[in-house]
């Protein structure tokens, strides 16, 4: 398993945790240019997706959740599970998305057979 | 004529927004249940264990948002629906085709992966709009979830 594996589940199917590495988080604080933001409440006047804002909230997320893999590829992880999204609200018109999640390394399970 | 202005521009967004966010509603939910039935097969588990005897298979965190502002119209409609109280139905409508957008696209992620199932799906909402959403009346969901893709055997 190459690739860092990311689940919202406690354990993966297949697998078995072999070692516990704690918590690990990215956060990431993202807004767009004041045109976007003058447009999206233009928008909001006639209703229906504001659809800067849900790229923002994409971009914002894909930061967050990078940064967390980052982390947990950092202390030697290769998966990172029971994955949580928060979102806080500090600034207007800006997004902000917190990922945190537990590294684990998890490996093969052996064959029953 | 100076102080009708303000009353004028009142009235021309109230119909506007009421005019455009009745058909932006329409057309979301014609395009909302179309595509419910596309993915209708990818199924979402809820609890946290994947259902059992898949055998074996590849999980993928997917994940999809939505941002839904609302209208003029329904804002003042709201502001007014508050101020006597019970159910906010402009509210509710529009909380539920966030969700339901939301889902759609989490499961077009899984879809591209070729996931049959969603489990342990969460969802949370984020306020771009800070301060402002509670006068603007704008829902941002996110849903996220962990696909399962059955390995072909």
């Amino acid at each position: 398993m190459a690739e860092l594996l990311i689940s919202t589940m406690e354990t993966v199917p297949g697998y078995v945790i072999r070692k516990h590495l704690g918590l690990v988080q990215g956060s990431s604080v993202r807004a767009k240019h004041f045109g976007r933001d003058l447009m999206a409440s233009l928008k909001n006047m006639v209703g229906g997706e504001l659809k800067g804002y849900t790229e923002l909230l994409q971009e914002t997320r894909d930061e967050a959740l990078e940064r967390m893999q980052a982390e947990a590829k950092a202390v030697g992880a290769n998966a990172v599970l029971n994955v949580r999204l928060a979102t806080s609200s500090v600034a207007t018109g800006a997004a902000e998305v917190f990922a945190y999640g537990t590294a684990v390394v998890l490996e093969d399970l052996p064959e029953t057979a | 004529m100076d102080n009708l202005f303000p009353l004028i521009l009142f009235g021309v967004l109230l119909v506007m927004g009421f005019i455009c966010g009745g058909i932006a509603e329409k057309c979301h939910y014609a395009s909302i249940r179309e595509r419910e039935k596309q993915l209708a097969d990818i199924l979402l588990v809820p609890g946290k264990q994947p259902p059992e005897g898949l055998g074996e298979c590849r999980t993928v965190f997917v994940c999809g948002s939505a941002v839904i502002g609302m209208d003029y119209f329904k804002m003042t409609l709201a502001a007014f629906m508050n101020f006597l109280g019970g159910r906010i139905s402009v509210y509710e409508t529009l909380v539920e085709r966030a969700r339901r957008e939301a889902i759609l696209r989490m499961k077009e992620t899984a879809r591209r992966e070729d996931g049959r199932y969603i489990c342990n799906i969460k969802f949370s909402t984020a306020n771009v709009m800070g301060q402002q959403a509670k006068k603007a009346g704008c829902v941002e969901v996110i849903a996220y979830g962990t696909a399962i893709i059955p390995r072909p055997s």
